[in-house]
C-alpha cells in the first residue's frame, strides 16, 4: 500500500505519484496543478477531523480524505 | 474583416473577462465599467450575467464578466456558462471578439491553463498579468516580452486596484480589437489529434459542424462534461464513441483521463521556461499566518462562532433605525393617502391597507438584506468565507451535501430569497436543488416578530428572561436541526444525489474594495425591490381581497345594533366619545373579517388545525400569512378588534391573546393560549411555506414542480409539528 494525501503527516511533504482513478475530482485537482511529480505539503485538518488542507505551488486547497485518499504519494 | 463591423456603433465588441476564482476580476470589471454596468440572467440558466459598457478611445465595447473557472471542464452551472459563452452557443450572444484572461503573476504556469485550453477555441486574446505588485514583492522575474513573443498575445501587468492599470488594459483592449492576435494553442500528440477526429466523424449529423475542437475535447477528457447536455447525440451511442476515441489516446501511450492536464503542463512549462524566474526562495505566505490563527483546530470554530454571531448581530441591530425610517414612511404615505380617498372606502382599503401595508411590510426587510449582502461580500472578499466552507464542511458532508451548501443556508437566515439566489454557486444541479429545499427551513428574519410576540405574551412572564431567550435560540436552530436529517432523506431517496466531493482553493486573504462591496449590496437591493414592486403586490391584493370581499353592509348594522345594546348607549353618546367610537369602529373591522371569504375559509379549515388546538381565529391568522408570515401579527390585530396599526412588541395585543377564550365547542370559556398551543403556533410558523417571494424564487430557479413540492412538504411539516407540539404538550401537562 503507498501513501496517499489523506494519511501523510501535518506539515510534512511528498511527491504526486499516480491518482487511483482519475475521476472528475482528480482531474479538478490535476487542473490546479497537483499533478504527478509535484510537491505537496499538508498543513492542516479542519476542527472536525475533515476536511484537510494542502499546499503545491503556493496553491493553498482543501479536500476531504475520501478525495485525498485517491492521492498516491512517494517520498520527495 | 468582422472586426471593422464589431467595432461599428450598432454592434459594440464583445469582450470577455475570464479567468480562475478570486483573481480579481470583478474589480477590474467594476474599475473599468463603473456605473455602466448591469446584471441579467443567461436565457434559460440562472446564472447571472454581467455586462458593462467599456469606453473604448472610439466608440464603446460591451464586457461580459464571467464566472470564474479553472478550466473549460465545466461541472457547474456557472462553468458551463463559461464554455457556452466562448464558443459563441448562447442564445442571442455572438461569440467574443476578445477574451481577456486575467491569469495571477505569482503563478503564471497555472493560471495559463485555462487561457490554453480557451486558445483552442480560436478567439483573439490578451493576457493580464494580476497581482504584479505581490509578484515582485515576491522577488519573481518575469520577462514580459519574452512572455509576449512566445504566447504571440499582448501580456499586460496589472494591479486590479489601480485606476492606472485600467488605462492600460483599455489600451490593450482597443489596439488588439484593431489588430487581432491568438495565443498559441499545444500541439496534440498524434494519438490526441486522431481521437478528436474519429470522435467527430462518429457525431450525428448536424452536431459535428458546430462544435470546435477544443469542445470535442471536453467529450474526450472530462470524467462528466456537462456539455453532453447542450448535445442532440443520445447518451448510450456517445459513451460507445467517446470509449472508442479514449481508447485511441490510450493507445498511443497516455492515460486519457489524466493526458490533458499532463501535456497542458509539460507544454506550459517548456512555454514559460527561463522567462519566470525567482530571485531566492519563496517567502512565507502571510495568509498562512491568519489561517494558523483563523483556522486553527482548537479556536477555529469558536473564532468562526464568534463572526456568524456579530454577522447576525448586526443584521438584526445595525438594520434597526432604517427599517423604522421604513416604518415612518410607510405610515407617512397611508396617513397622507387615506384622507384622499375616504369618499371610496374600497379603494382607501386597497391602496392604504393592501398596497401600502404589503408591499411595504415586505420593503422593510431591505435594510437587512443590505446588511447581510454587506457582510457576505466583506467574508468573501477577504477569503474568510473559503475558509467558512472548510471549517464547516463535515457538519455537510454526512448528509450528502458539503461546504459551500454553508453560505445558502447562513443568508437564509437573514432571508431564504437571496440564500437560494447564493446557491448558484453550488456545483452539482441535484446538491443545489436539495439546498435550495431546506433553505426556507432556516428561521429568517420575518419569524422573529411572530417568536417574540408569542414569547413575549406567554413565556417570558411565566417563566423569565433566561429560558425566554432559550426558546428564542431554540426557534432559530429547529429548522436547521430538521432539515439536515430531511436533507439526507432527500438526497437518499427522492434526488439520489452524488456524495459531493469538496475541492476548494483558500485564496490569499486580502483587504477588500468598498466599491465591489457597495455594488454586491446594489444588486442584490435592486433584485429585492424588483420582487416587491411584482410578486409580492399581486399577492397583497389577492389577500387583501379574501379578506375584505364581500363587505356587506349588513356586517356593520347589525354590530352597531349590538353594540348599542350591550353598551345602553345611543348612537349619537358613542360617536361624542372617542374611546367608545374606537371600539365600535374595531368591532366593525372584527366582524367583517368575520364575514370576509378568508374568515369563512378559517372557519372551513379549522377543523384540519383542531388536533394542534387552533382556534378559527388562529387559523384565519395562519391563512392569511401564506404569503407572508409577518402578516399574522397585523391579522391577529384585526381579529382581536385592534386595528391594523399593531406590532408584536403591541401590549394590548399580547393581553388580547391572553384574554383570548373558546366561544364554542368543549372547551368553551377556557383559554385558546395554552402553553402547547403557542408553541405549537410558534413550531408551525418555524416549519411552514409561508412566503410567496420564496416560493416565486424556487419557481424561477427550480421549476414550478418543484416549488409545489417545497410548499407542500413545508406545510405538512409544519401542521405536523404543531400537532405533536399540542399533543405532547398536553400529555405532559
Amino acid at each position: 500500500m503507498d501513501a496517499t494525501l489523506s494519511t501523510l503527516p501535518i506539515g510534512q511533504a511528498a511527491r504526486v505519484k499516480a491518482y487511483d482513478q482519475c475521476n472528475a475530482t482528480d482531474q479538478r485537482l490535476m487542473v490546479m496543478g497537483l499533478i504527478p511529480g509535484v510537491e505537496v505539503r499538508k498543513i492542516r485538518v479542519a476542527p472536525l477531523g475533515d476536511p484537510i488542507a494542502v499546499e503545491f505551488d503556493g496553491r493553498c486547497v482543501s479536500l476531504r480524505r475520501t478525495e485525498a485518499n485517491s492521492v498516491r504519494l512517494e517520498s520527495a | 474583416m468582422a472586426d471593422s463591423t464589431a467595432l461599428s456603433k450598432d454592434s459594440p465588441a464583445q469582450v470577455a473577462l475570464v479567468g480562475n476564482p478570486n483573481i480579481g476580476k470583478t474589480t477590474l470589471f467594476n474599475l473599468l465599467t463603473g456605473l455602466r454596468q448591469r446584471v441579467g440572467n443567461y436565457p434559460g440558466v440562472t446564472v447571472s450575467k454581467k455586462v458593462g459598457v467599456l469606453p473604448l478611445p472610439k466608440g464603446t465595447a460591451e464586457l461580459i464578466d464571467l464566472p470564474g473557472t479553472y478550466s473549460l471542464a465545466a461541472t457547474s452551472l456557472d462553468e458551463r456558462i463559461v464554455v457556452d459563452v466562448l464558443s459563441g452557443q448562447v442564445h442571442g450572444l455572438p461569440k467574443p471578439n476578445l477574451v481577456v484572461c486575467m491569469i495571477d503573476a505569482t503563478n503564471v504556469v497555472r493560471n495559463l491553463f485555462l487561457a490554453s485550453q480557451i486558445a483552442e477555441l480560436e478567439i483573439p486574446m490578451i493576457v493580464l498579468l494580476n497581482q504584479w505588485d505581490l509578484a515582485q514583492k515576491q522577488g519573481l522575474q518575469i520577462d514580459i516580452d519574452s512572455l509576449e513573443q512566445r504566447l504571440g498575445v499582448p501580456v499586460i501587468p496589472c494591479v486590479a486596484t489601480k485606476k492606472a492599470s485600467a488605462t492600460a488594459v483599455v489600451d490593450a483592449i482597443d489596439k488588439t480589437l484593431v489588430s487581432p492576435k491568438q495565443l498559441k494553442p499545444i500541439d496534440w500528440p498524434e494519438a490526441v489529434t486522431e481521437a478528436t477526429c474519429t470522435l467527430r466523424a462518429d457525431m450525428p449529423e448536424g452536431v459535428s459542424e458546430s462544435l470546435s475542437d477544443a469542445e470535442i475535447h471536453r467529450l474526450l477528457f472530462d470524467a462528466n462534461s456537462a456539455l453532453a447536455e447542450r448535445l442532440d447525440w443520445d447518451d448510450e451511442t456517445r459513451r460507445a464513441s467517446v470509449e472508442k476515441a479514449r481508447r485511441i489516446v490510450q493507445s498511443g501511450g497516455f492515460n486519457p483521463m489524466a493526458a490533458e492536464p499532463l501535456l497542458q503542463y509539460e507544454h506550459l512549462n517548456t512555454l514559460t521556461e527561463s522567462v519566470v524566474n525567482r530571485a531566492g526562495e519563496l517567502p512565507k505566505q502571510h495568509s498562512e499566518s491568519i489561517d494558523r490563527l483563523l483556522v486553527h483546530r482548537g479556536w477555529g470554530l469558536a473564532i468562526f462562532a464568534a463572526i456568524m454571531y456579530v454577522v447576525f448581530l448586526s443584521v438584526y441591530t445595525g438594520a434597526g433605525p432604517m427599517m423604522d425610517l421604513i416604518e415612518w414612511g410607510k405610515g407617512s404615505l397611508q396617513d397622507w393617502i387615506a384622507p384622499m380617498l375616504s369618499s371610496t372606502p374600497m379603494l382607501q382599503s386597497l391602496v392604504v391597507d393592501a398596497a401600502i401595508e404589503g408591499v411595504g411590510a415586505f420593503l422593510v426587510f431591505l435594510p437587512q438584506i443590505l446588511v447581510l449582502f454587506f457582510f457576505i461580500a466583506l467574508l468573501e472578499d477577504t477569503g474568510y468565507m473559503a475558509r467558512a466552507a472548510f471549517l464547516m464542511d463535515k457538519m455537510f458532508s454526512w448528509c450528502g451535501l458539503n461546504g459551500r451548501s454553508f453560505v445558502p443556508l447562513l443568508s437564509s437566515y437573514a432571508c431564504a430569497v437571496p440564500g437560494i439566489m447564493a446557491t448558484r454557486t453550488i456545483e452539482d444541479p441535484k446538491a443545489r436543488l436539495a439546498t435550495i429545499l431546506i433553505a426556507p427551513l432556516m428561521s429568517c428574519s420575518a419569524r422573529l416578530p411572530v417568536y417574540v410576540l408569542l414569547i413575549g405574551a406567554f413565556i417570558e412572564p411565566e417563566h423569565g428572561p433566561f429560558v425566554a431567550s432559550l426558546t428564542l435560540f431554540a426557534m432559530h436552530f429547529l429548522g436547521l436541526a430538521v432539515a439536515l436529517p430531511l436533507v439526507w432523506l432527500f438526497n437518499k431517496f427522492l434526488l439520489k444525489t452524488r456524495p459531493q466531493p469538496f475541492v476548494l482553493e483558500m485564496p490569499r486573504y486580502h483587504v477588500p474594495k468598498f466599491t465591489d462591496i457597495a455594488w454586491r449590496m446594489w444588486e442584490s437591493g435592486v433584485e429585492f425591490v424588483k420582487r416587491a414592486g411584482t410578486v409580492i403586490f399581486a399577492i397583497t391584493i389577492i389577500i387583501w381581497a379574501l379578506l375584505y370581499f364581500p363587505h356587506s353592509s349588513a356586517v356593520e348594522e347589525v354590530t352597531t345594533q349590538q353594540f348599542i345594546a350591550v353598551q345602553g348607549l345611543t348612537l349619537e353618546q358613542i360617536q361624542a366619545d372617542e374611546d367608545q367610537a374606537a371600539a365600535l369602529g374595531q368591532a366593525i373591522d372584527s366582524a367583517y373579517l368575520e364575514q370576509s371569504w378568508m374568515g369563512r375559509m378559517g372557519r372551513t379549515v379549522q377543523p384540519i388545525f383542531a388536533s394542534a388546538g387552533f382556534d378559527w381565529r388562529i387559523t384565519v391568522g395562519v391563512l392569511a400569512s401564506f404569503p407572508a408570515r409577518e402578516v399574522i401579527i397585523s391579522t391577529l390585530g384585526v381579529i382581536y378588534s385592534l386595528g391594523g396599526e399593531v406590532d408584536e412588541e403591541s401590549h394590548s395585543l399580547q393581553d388580547a391573546l391572553k384574554g383570548a377564550t373558546w366561544h364554542e365547542g368543549p372547551l368553551i370559556g377556557q383559554a385558546v393560549f395554552t402553553i402547547p398551543v403557542v408553541m405549537g403556533i410558534m413550531v408551525f410558523f418555524a416549519l411552514c411555506s409561508q412566503c410567496g417571494a420564496t416560493l416565486a424564487i424556487i419557481k424561477k430557479e427550480a421549476g414550478t414542480s418543484w416549488a409545489v413540492f417545497s410548499f407542500a412538504y413545508m406545510t405538512a411539516l409544519a401542521w405536523l409539528g404543531a400537532v405533536l407540539c399540542f399533543q405532547i404538550g398536553n400529555l405532559l401537562g
